[in-house]
């Protein structure tokens, strides 16, 4: 049997991560990218390996509310920042995902279903945290500007067109939210 | 559209009904193979040859064992593998069977052929001991092209190939087609090639496997579109029974083909875990993903096409050789390519006369493996190369020339001895046509022009052969012959239903479409029914997903197994009420009595029976049941396809603006009007037909695998291989007909490839537009900026050249 990697391997360290507004303590080597940790340390799995060299989007997450490439950071880097998941998105948060059906799912995944914005699934979690953050920074974002920031990543199913519709739909209909006098729910959705 | 009766319009066939699938994959609670983990669970990475022809001198991995972390290493001499032969049932003049190693053994074939397995906690720690692998290889001359493959004196790749040909057929030759040649009024003809491309599923290749005590069974997790295959060739290469391996695939990232096929890695990764009996998890990188996995598509057609002076074309002469590679892939074969091109290529015109010759030869090369379309995307866009062509010949319109020629008399047998089913071809032409006008597109071409703008407009026609049933299978005289898929539908005690089907999921929503099947089959709410897909030990046996065969196949066979079980739930209510079986109906989860109750024996039967309540009888109350029913409820069915097959089709349009300065082909628009008989779920449709579309611009405009001198691939990530975003792929515009299918259960034909089999000729044909100012035609796909400007430049120069010389 192989022996415990904790007590074989030289080199590793003790970081802290705030993961979906959670603490984890991960003992880690330096070299282990963020994206490892998240999946296989922490096992949060939703969030996806596409390349491995920061082009096709799968592993993108949220660091301090901005969408990063989660294969291109080493988890150490992101000491103490917020990162968040694609599993935050439920309304049971946290990756818990408990009971058969999971969490109630919120607008935006909503959308990505309604307009079929997903076939095999796998590159969807790096859209929606791109489109999550992209969102957050610019709800005013026009179609073509959404369409820009869809660019970014990569998906072999679809097409493209039904991702960028579902979050333009998404964006549409938190700004007609935000247009009626805001009250605490409508801005609760965001 | 036509307003639907009632009771019709409550039925979830023909209905977009929201992805069942879709809360896990959105809400990050899929499982794809790399969430698997397992106690103790060690990682597998591959020691890959670095050269493309040369015989392994020696293969020195003791160093390897000693770098921390690696747990073990093994090479081809350590495991004993058996070796993976796909074998087609044809004579040695027409197929050269090769076997492909789990592991290399004394040669190497292709530069990131896997020649050992490094075994370690986890995967750094594998990569780590790849570098201490000592590999010396004494190089032989690569053969990196299918001209210097077929070469006098040639190296060999397969000793026994000679000429590198591993298939050489001539399926048609017409009687007298020389002669029809030498009087036609107008001969066209092309020169045609189209490149190496990779299926690039998003999840690479990968595999969890381990060894299961209790069962006594390796079970090997895999993202496969063919798990029971890979159940076969697994347990033959480890020589255990058959029974003593378990695939089990989880959701899975796209396969479009490449996954189709059984690969070396999953085995190796198997054979590790049974050595080590510890679970072992191989995931692929994109790096090996994209220069050592299966790749596909790379054509040579040297085509001549004759027509008469009203533009009928007459006859159609072609030789294609396609690259297969250094493997033949299993199950399909090396011949995948050119049988499917040969037989088919005629498409949905009417050809009098065809003479064909295929061919498969090996090089080089990563092997190949289907990907989505097989050999149509590139023979439908010769065919529309080729009447393009002539209708420049005889000055006919395009669009004309096409209408004069698809077949519209069903059904028709064609030259090659298929029979089509009916479908919609000179309607969907029409249509997409009028469509294009409609727009304007026309007239904007024309005020382009007027600004020295080059817009082009093309069209392509097709149609797809679907349901391959095992009768068109075995005309190809593959070993492994597919074409029949098994359903069994089991409702439990609490009426609910689970169902299986022999197909396999990656990314088609089959959660979806053939749950709603089943649904309407039973008549019940399809939050009760519920498929279970991608198991050998829980299905029966089963083909898999591709060439667009799970709805038309599987959905067959899963709606023939819903009702066998309708039958068996009308008999037990019928013996109940004391009546006959079809005085029963089923429907909103309960059998009804369709005359009024007139039941003197069971005097206080009630008038309807749940299907919980029928359940119960079936399961805990099977003293109720008359000797002639069993008790249980569940039912099995078969289903196959004994003619030529179902034909989907479709014409697609694409407009296009050539930009002079960076020969850049944008897409304006794009128009597809597909028809795949009963479209079960049409959102779903519109989904393939649109992904289809994106990968076939892909291939027409962007993706290419090349290999220098050497050997080397050029395309070892995405900064080389150029795989199309949001920027590059238009929105699609998509008209449904339906010409329902005779032959299917469900009316419906299959909808998974259209969209990449059209894609490539339409582009093709709308930058040749977009050129023909120019005298210029382009033959090639991908069509690269350079070429473009290239083109354009002569138009320049030709303009320059009338200028000075008037």
């Amino acid at each position: 049997m192989n022996t415990d990697p904790v007590v074989t391997h030289p080199q590793l360290q003790l970081i802290t991560l705030d993961v979906n507004g959670e603490q984890h303590e991960v003992v880690t080597e330096p070299r282990r990218t963020l994206v490892d940790v998240l999946r296989h340390d922490l096992r949060l799995t939703g969030t996806h390996v596409g390349c491995e060299h920061g082009i096709c989007g799968a592993c993108t997450v949220l660091v301090d509310e901005r969408p990063v490439r989660a294969c291109l950071m080493f988890a150490a880097q992101a000491e103490g920042a917020r990162i968040r998941t694609v599993e935050s998105l439920s309304d049971d948060g946290g990756g818990g995902g408990g009971g058969a059906g999971g969490g109630e799912l919120n607008d935006l995944q909503r959308a990505f279903s309604e307009h079929h914005a997903l076939q095999c699934g796998f590159c969807t979690p790096g859209f929606l945290m791109l489109a999550e953050g992209f969102l957050a920074e610019r709800p005013e974002a026009t179609k073509e500007e959404i369409r820009e920031v869809v660019a970014s990543n990569l998906c072999r199913c679809t097409g493209y067109q039904t991702i960028v519709e579902a979050i333009d739909a998404c964006a549409t209909a938190r700004r007609g939210a935000c247009a009626n006098p805001c009250d605490s729910s409508a801005g609760k959705e965001h | 559209m036509t307003e639907l009766p009632m009771r019709e319009r409550e039925l979830l066939v023909g209905r977009s009904v929201a992805r069942r699938e879709d809360p896990r994959l959105l809400s990050g609670r899929g499982r794809f193979v790399d969430d698997i983990a397992l106690p103790g669970m060690l990682h597998a990475q591959f020691v890959r040859s670095t050269v493309a022809h040369a015989e392994l001198a020696s293969v020195d991995v003791s160093a390897v064992r000693e770098v921390p972390g690696v747990v073990a290493v093994f090479t081809a001499e350590d495991l004993e593998l058996g070796d993976i032969v796909a074998q087609l049932g044809r004579p040695l003049s027409e197929f050269v069977p090769t076997a492909m190693p789990v592991l290399a053994r004394d040669k190497v074939r292709y530069v990131g052929e896997p020649i050992a397995i490094v075994v370690a906690r986890d995967a750094y720690a594998a990569e780590d001991g790849l570098e201490a692998a000592k590999v010396s290889y004494a190089t032989l001359p690569p053969v990196v092209s299918e001209e210097a493959a077929l070469a006098d004196g040639a190296p060999l790749v397969h000793a026994e190939a000679a000429h590198n040909t591993l298939v050489d057929v001539s399926l048609f030759a017409t009687d007298g087609i020389d002669q029809v040649f030498e009087s036609a009024p107008c001969v066209v003809a092309v020169d045609a090639t189209t490149g190496r491309q990779n299926a690039l599923p998003l999840e690479t290749r990968g595999a969890v496997a381990h060894w299961d005590d209790r069962e006594e069974q390796l079970v090997l997790h895999t993202c496969t579109q063919i798990p029971h295959q890979v159940r076969t060739v697994t347990s033959r290469s480890l020589r255990l029974d058959e029974r003593a391996v378990r695939v089990v695939v989880p959701d899975m990232g796209g396969g479009f083909g490449q996954k189709c096929v059984v690969g070396r890695e999953e085995i190796a990764a198997a054979a590790a875990a049974l050595r080590l009996r510890r679970p072992v998890k191989w995931i692929e990188d994109r790096k090996d993903a994209l220069s050592a996995s299966f790749l596909a598509r790379e054509q040579h057609y040297r085509a001549r096409a004759a027509f008469d002076a009203e533009g009928r074309i007459l006859a159609l002469d072609t030789d294609v050789v396609c690259d297969m590679g250094a493997y033949s892939c299993y199950p399909f074969s090396a011949g995948i390519e050119p049988l499917m091109a040969s037989a088919e290529m005629p498409g949905v015109y009417k050809l009098p006369a065809y003479r064909v010759r295929g061919r498969a030869v090996t090089t080089n090369k990563a092997p190949t493996a289907p990907y989505r379309g097989v050999s149509r995307p590139q023979y439908v866009m010769v065919m529309e190369r080729l009447f393009e062509r002539a209708a420049r010949e005889l000055a006919l319109d395009p669009v004309e020339i096409r209408r004069r020629n698809v077949i519209t008399d069903f059904p028709y047998t064609g030259v090659n001895n298929i029979t089509y089913d009916p479908g919609s071809y000179l309607e969907s032409l029409n249509l997409c046509e009028l469509l294009v006008r409609e727009e304007g597109w026309y007239e904007k071409q024309a005020a382009a022009a007027a600004e020295g703008r080059h817009l082009g407009i093309g069209y392509s026609c097709f149609s797809e052969r679907t349901g391959y049933g095992s009768a068109a299978f075995a005309q190809r005289k593959m070993k492994v012959v597919p074409g029949f898929d098994i359903s069994e539908v089991r409702m439990d005690t609490s009426g609910a239903v689970s169902f299986t089907t022999g197909t396999m999921n990656h990314g088609q929503s089959h959660e979806t479409t053939m749950a709603q099947i089943v649904a309407d089959e039973l008549g019940l709410d399809i939050a009760k029914v519920r498929l279970h897909q991608g198991d050998t030990d829980r299905i029966t046996y089963g083909f898999g997903t591709f060439a667009s065969r799970s709805i038309t196949i599987g959905g067959s066979a899963v709606r023939l197994a819903a009702a066998k079980l309708g039958e068996k739930l009308c008999a037990i209510a019928a013996a109940r009420w004391g009546i006959t079986p079809d005085e029963v109906e089923l429907g909103e989860g309960a059998a009804r009595r369709r005359a009024a109750p007139d039941t003197p024996d069971i005097p206080n039967a009630p008038d309807l029976l749940t299907y919980e309540e029928i359940a119960d009888i079936a399961y805990l109350q099977a003293h109720l049941l008359p000797k002639d029913i069993e008790p249980g409820l569940s039912a099995t069915a078969t289903f196959d396809v004994f003619n030529d097959g179902t034909f989907s089709n479709a014409t697609h349009a694409c407009v296009v603006e050539l930009h002079a300065g960076t020969g850049q082909v944008e897409i304006l628009r794009y128009v597809c009007v597909e028809d795949c008989g009963v479209a079960i779920n049409p959102q779903v449709v519109e989904g393939q037909c649109r992904g289809g579309i994106a990968q076939g611009i892909a291939g027409a405009l962007f993706e290419q695998v090349t290999y220098d001198a050497q050997g080397e691939p050029s395309a070892t990530g995405f900064m080389d291989y150029k795989v199309p975003t949001a920027h590059e792929i238009p929105d699609v515009l998509i008209h449904h007909l339906e010409t329902p299918c005779a032959f299917t259960e469900t009316g419906a034909k299959g909808a998974g490839e259209g969209g990449t089999i059209g894609a490539p000729a339409a582009v093709l044909n709308a930058v040749n537009d977009a050129l023909r100012p120019t005298g210029v035609e382009l033959d090639h796909t991908p069509i690269t900026p350079e070429t473009v400007h290239r083109a354009l430049n002569s138009t320049r120069n030709s303009a320059l050249n009338r200028e000075l010389s008037s």
